[in-house]
């Protein structure tokens, strides 16, 4: 197996993400940062997979975050002694599972018409996961708690661990999806993305590719809801799945860059740490009157602003940016 | 089966269904002449609520607070369409779509932080009695709002059929280029329509607002409104009423008779997959033309 320039230069700064560890000091930046980090950058790589490469746009991400992270639940707490890591595996295709049926459409429909067909999928999960207690073990309100975690008798039980488990699985799948899309798979993704008829007559099974391209986005997506439930939040609602997420992560990639394995970690590390920086500023301008109500809507603001100025001026999104200024190949060079 | 609850339901239904095709207006009217889908759509219905109530709330005399609320409408339709539309045109659709997207962020977060994110009561001084019609009882104020709908259905008919902005409306929803060789200035058509929308989302806003108050959930009423154009068709106003009566009364009956079996809250999606089943059987919706695109 031959790697490719861009594989080595993921696998270099995933090395050294992880070799970071002990030059951390504060819990606060795995807990509060690095680990939801990882996690909203998987989701939105699942999301950019289905809407930057193969052109069908979803506004239903949060849902199969939902159903990854609920299934995962399920699994641990029905079946006794279930590794974690086969847990995760399940979930993941659990939720692949889900993608397909939702996808259907996605056989007739184009453009929004699938889009808003997506928010079928967004309400009825929320609305399944509220309503049966049983996808939560019996909670009345759906909330689920995270079992206690454990990998070949470790216990996942510290943010440096979460951080590490997260790292870990995050890169193997990023690994994989960076295969994926330089070889045939991608390939047919953005023949049907860029033309369909033309796809077609050049042999591409429509049908298959999308119905594929939702499986793998879903999948992806599903184990971002479970890493992002156990690993980052540890107590989780329905609610926290909703649709407002379900844009964020279509924000991400726009912001990120669509079409873009990149893309979809810069555009996460901009909208984790957008939040935190607009409340240190406000803190710092504002003193007393500031309140984080406040930071909502200016971050709110904000972040419609950019959407509309990357579509305009930059559609290609932070990752072209940084093409352009020829970091990867400095990367490439040092590393 | 009690007929008389039965037909007091269905009516109820109908009623609501009327409201939501008040927002589905907006959304076809720019779609019809640009082609683009206006998620922003609900969050103009909250501006418009929002600043409408808080000068009503300082003081300013109704019709005056309607006429300074319109203006801001037309302004923002005006932006909106030489700040965000025209620099994408001859995007994707779904590029313009996610510029909705974004805008409608931009809308929300600027009418809070203008006008804050409390929640204000709205009396347009219309009593809501319940009229009695033999066993029934209905909502005074759905039948005004039903009105309403009425009237701006026939205006909006009018304007498209007989006067020549409205003519050239039709003309750029038919072929943009064919229009632009005729001499019409796109442009100056989609800043008209998006100041008719506006129109459209500050009646909607104050008659949606008097139902619920005026807060930040009255620019869901998008989510709502999204599944009445997928039945009705994008294109269509005839589609946005018929398609809007289609899901308020079955999205109504579900919830009262099939909701307490599976404990309630069906109505959160229901339109949905109504919308979704009928989209497998029909993709241009019941009035839409075969011309958009689909697959």
């Amino acid at each position: 197996m031959t790697l490719s320039r861009t594989h080595l230069t993921a696998i270099a700064l995933f090395f050294v993400m992880a070799l970071a560890v002990p030059f951390i000091p504060s819990d606060y930046l795995f807990e509060a940062i690095l680990t939801p980090f990882l996690a909203i950058a998987l989701a939105a790589l699942g999301l950019n997979l289905l809407a930057g490469y193969a052109g069908q746009v979803s506004l239903g991400s949060a849902a199969f975050m939902a159903v990854g992270a609920f299934s995962a639940y399920n699994f641990l707490l029905r079946i006794p002694g279930l590794p974690l890591l086969l847990a995760l595996l399940l979930a993941g295709v659990v939720t692949a599972a889900f993608g397909v049926i939702f996808g259907l459409p996605s056989l007739r429909l184009r453009g929004f018409y699938l889009a808003i067909s997506t928010l079928a999928a967004q309400f009825f999960v929320q609305w399944v996961l509220t309503n049966f207690n049983w996808f939560s073990g019996g909670d009345t309100s759906g909330i689920i708690n995270t079992p206690p975690l454990f990998i070949g008798g470790v216990a996942i039980d510290t943010p440096v661990r979460d951080y590490l488990l997260s790292l870990a699985i995050v890169s193997l799948l990023t690994l994989l999806a960076l295969r994926l899309v330089s070889g045939r798979t991608g390939r047919e993704f953005i023949a049907v993305r860029d033309n369909e008829l033309a796809a077609r007559v050049l042999g591409v099974k429509i049908l298959r590719v999308k119905l594929m391209a939702c499986a793998l986005s879903s999948f992806y997506i599903g184990i971002a809801g479970a890493l992002w439930a156990f690993l980052y939040l540890n107590t989780v609602e329905p609610a926290g799945f909703d649709l407002d997420r379900s844009f964020q992560l279509l924000f991400v990639i726009i912001i990120g860059g669509l079409a873009s394995i990149r893309g979809a970690f810069l555009g996460a590390a901009f909208i984790v740490v957008l939040p935190l920086l607009l409340s240190r500023a406000g803190a710092a301008l504002l003193g007393a009157t500031f309140d984080s109500g406040l930071v909502d809507i200016v971050e709110k603001i904000i972040l419609g602003v950019l959407i509309i100025v990357f579509l305009r001026i930059e559609p290609a999104g932070l990752s072209a940016l940084l093409a352009r200024l020829r970091l990867d190949r400095f990367f490439a060079s040092t590393l | 089966m009690d007929w008389g609850f039965f037909a007091g339901v269905a009516i109820a239904g109908l009623l609501v269904g009327v409201m939501y095709s008040l927002v589905a207006i907006g959304f076809v009217l720019i779609y019809k002449t640009s082609g683009v889908l206006n998620f922003a759509q609900g969050a103009m219905v909250l501006f418009a609520a929002l600043t409408f109530v808080s000068l009503h709330e300082e003081g300013v005399a109704f019709w005056l607070a309607f006429a300074i609320t319109l203006v801001a409408m037309i302004v923002l339709g005006i932006l909106i369409e030489a700040l965000v539309l025209r620099p994408l045109i001859n995007q994707p659709p779904i590029t313009l779509f996610m510029a909705t997207l974004g805008l409608s962020y931009v809308i929300e977060g600027a009418a809070q932080l203008f006008w804050g994110t409390q929640v204000h009561q709205l009396d347009l001084g219309i009593e809501d009695v319940p009229l009695p019609l033999n066993t029934v009882l209905i909502s005074q104020f759905d039948l005004f709002c039903a009105g309403v709908a009425g009237v701006i259905v026939a205006a909006l008919t009018i304007l498209f059929r007989y006067t020549r902005t409205g003519i050239a409306f039709r003309a750029a929803a038919e072929d943009q280029y064919a229009a632009l060789n005729t001499g019409l200035r796109l442009p100056r058509i989609w800043a008209i329509v998006w100041a008719v929308a506006g129109f459209v989302a500050l009646i909607a806003g104050l008659l949606w607002g008097a139902r619920t108050g005026v807060q930040f959930s009255l620019s869901l009423v998008v989510l709502k409104s999204l599944p009445v154009l997928v039945l009705g068709g994008f294109d269509s106003i005839a589609g946005a009423i018929v398609g809007g009566l289609i899901i308020g009364l079955t999205e109504t009956l579900a919830e009262v008779y099939v909701g307490p079996y599976v404990g309630g809250g069906i109505d959160q999606w229901i339109a949905y997959v109504i919308a979704l089943i009928f989209l497998l059987v029909r993709p241009t919706g019941l009035f839409g033309q075969r011309s958009v695109e689909r697959v």
